[in-house]
């Protein structure tokens, strides 16, 4: 793999930047060049689905359409959200030749299909395969994390590839970055996603959950893939020490920070000053 | 999907993260679907449940039959939005979903800082989080100057066309 298309969604432009740092960072190292989908637009995530079933095929339907037009085979889309709706809609497309010509009549573009759409855990393994698991030249020295998935990293059938209920396309990457997962319960537990403004209590008991579950599992930190889990489990983390209740002060970082770090890139190149809970010690600690 | 073949064994309900903050399980919402008369219709079109489905598939993933309860809670609370009936309780759910897509039919793209103004606006929770604003502008998460595609015409003019076939399938 020498390119591939790159779809990285609102969320890496604002609250989820450290994932758009670190795989940048991560994709250089292995020397895969990720090419932008030119003037891509929001997936419309939780919300466009929540109140209109077009308007959920067709603004993914339009990003698969520019990415096709701009010679893209397959397209990353790191966001676990982007990913779940860009890839659903692809297979739905394929499936039915209603639903495409009703696309191009509410988006006049033309999609012919298909464009791949990859996650980011997809992304991980396969530079690692190709040649990056040699260029992690900095153990992480067996610290123990617990591999989050969530939902739509994990679920979505036809969406998601591998086992829904125990997933493990995260533990090759652990290993190899020298850290090791520990065995827990809420590797794909709902964080309580996009309620964190709209019902926000449910997402602090949701995530409150998830990091006693980590800590109780004896995990230095949490990994994950989704911007949305780690607003809700980093900076929601505030919120639940300030109901009284932790303090946790449990590091979670992206996948592709983890193998920056073991890579040698420096915390600040990956993000990771930009957390809310500090993850600085920890990567100091791995590094001594 | 034909609801019928449901046979309320409740795995959904069982799996659901949400049923908390829901009145109606989602093992009941299918039972009513099923009934589907005019007073199961409104109980449905007016519960809290489909506000409160976080979307994250453990039911859909979990059915023994193959159905899809996350699409129903998707399809009933279309059908309430366009009625116009949410509970006073999930009100601020809909605030945050309509400040979402307004951002994104205006720019394209989804921007934290409006659609955090325009979110509080609507919902009259003016003053929950406020701390949060500084602390994400420190961190460079909360970009001041919002992003425009160069298609924004095409996204305002397909979500039009998706308003309009809203209409005509209803009609």
């Amino acid at each position: 793999m020498k390119a591939i298309g790159y779809y990285p969604g609102c969320s890496l432009h604002g609250g989820g930047r450290e994932l758009d740092m670190s795989l940048r960072a991560v994709a250089a190292v292995a020397g895969v060049e990720l090419r932008e989908v030119d003037d891509w637009n929001c997936c419309g995530a939780t919300a466009a689905h929540a109140l209109s079933h077009d308007l959920a095929v067709a603004l993914p339907y339009r990003v698969l359409a520019l990415a096709e037009t701009q010679g893209m085979a397959e397209v990353l889309a790191p966001c676990a959200a982007c990913f779940s709706r860009l890839k659903g809609t692809a297979v739905r497309l394929a499936r039915s030749a209603d639903l495409a010509a009703r696309m191009r009549g509410i988006t006049g573009l033309e999609y012919r299909g298909p464009v791949a759409v990859r996650n980011v855990v997809e992304f991980t393994n396969r530079l690692l395969a190709d040649g990056l698991v040699g260029k992690l030249t900095s153990p992480l020295g067996g610290l123990k994390v617990a591999a989050y998935y969530g939902c739509l990293l994990s679920r979505g059938e036809d969406i998601v590839e591998g086992d829904h209920e125990n997933p493990d396309g995260m533990t090759a990457a652990i290993r190899a970055a020298g850290a090791e997962p520990v065995e827990w319960n809420h590797a794909t537990e709902c964080c309580g996603g996009g309620f964190s403004l709209s019902l926000t209590e449910a997402v602090v008991d949701l995530s409150e959950a998830i990091l006693a579950d980590a800590l109780a599992a004896g995990a230095d930190a949490i990994v994950t893939g989704c911007p949305m889990c780690h607003s809700n489990l980093d900076m929601r983390q505030l919120a639940i020490q300030a109901r009284g209740r932790g303090p946790y002060a449990m590091p979670v970082v992206y996948l592709t920070e983890l193998v920056g770090l073991a890579a040698g890139l420096s915390p600040k190149a990956l993000g990771l000053d930009r957390h809310f809970i500090d993850v600085l010690g920890l990567a100091a600690r791995t590094h001594t | 999907m034909d609801v019928a073949e449901c046979y309320q064994c409740g795995k959904c309900t069982a799996g659901c993260p949400m049923a908390r903050w829901m009145d109606l399980t989602p093992n009941q919402v299918m039972r009513l679907v099923q009934v589907g008369d005019e007073a199961a219709t409104d109980e449905l079109l007016r519960c809290g449940t489909i506000w409160a489905c976080a979307g994250c598939l453990t039911c859909t993933q979990r059915c023994p039959k193959e159905l899809d309860p996350a699409a129903v809670m998707d399809a009933l609370r279309e059908m309430a939005y366009e009625r116009g009936s949410v509970p006073a309780n999930r009100k601020r759910i809909l605030a945050f979903h309509k400040a979402f897509l307004a951002v994104v039919e205006k720019t394209g793209r989804m921007q934290e800082m409006p659609l955090t103004a325009l979110y509080k606006l609507a919902s009259g929770d003016l003053l929950g989080d406020l701390s949060l604003a500084p602390r994400m502008l420190a961190r460079g998460k909360l970009p001041l100057l919002p992003k425009r595609i160069r298609g924004r015409r095409e996204v305002k003019r397909l979500f039009a066309a998706c308003r309009r076939g809203s209409g005509e399938g209803r009609r």
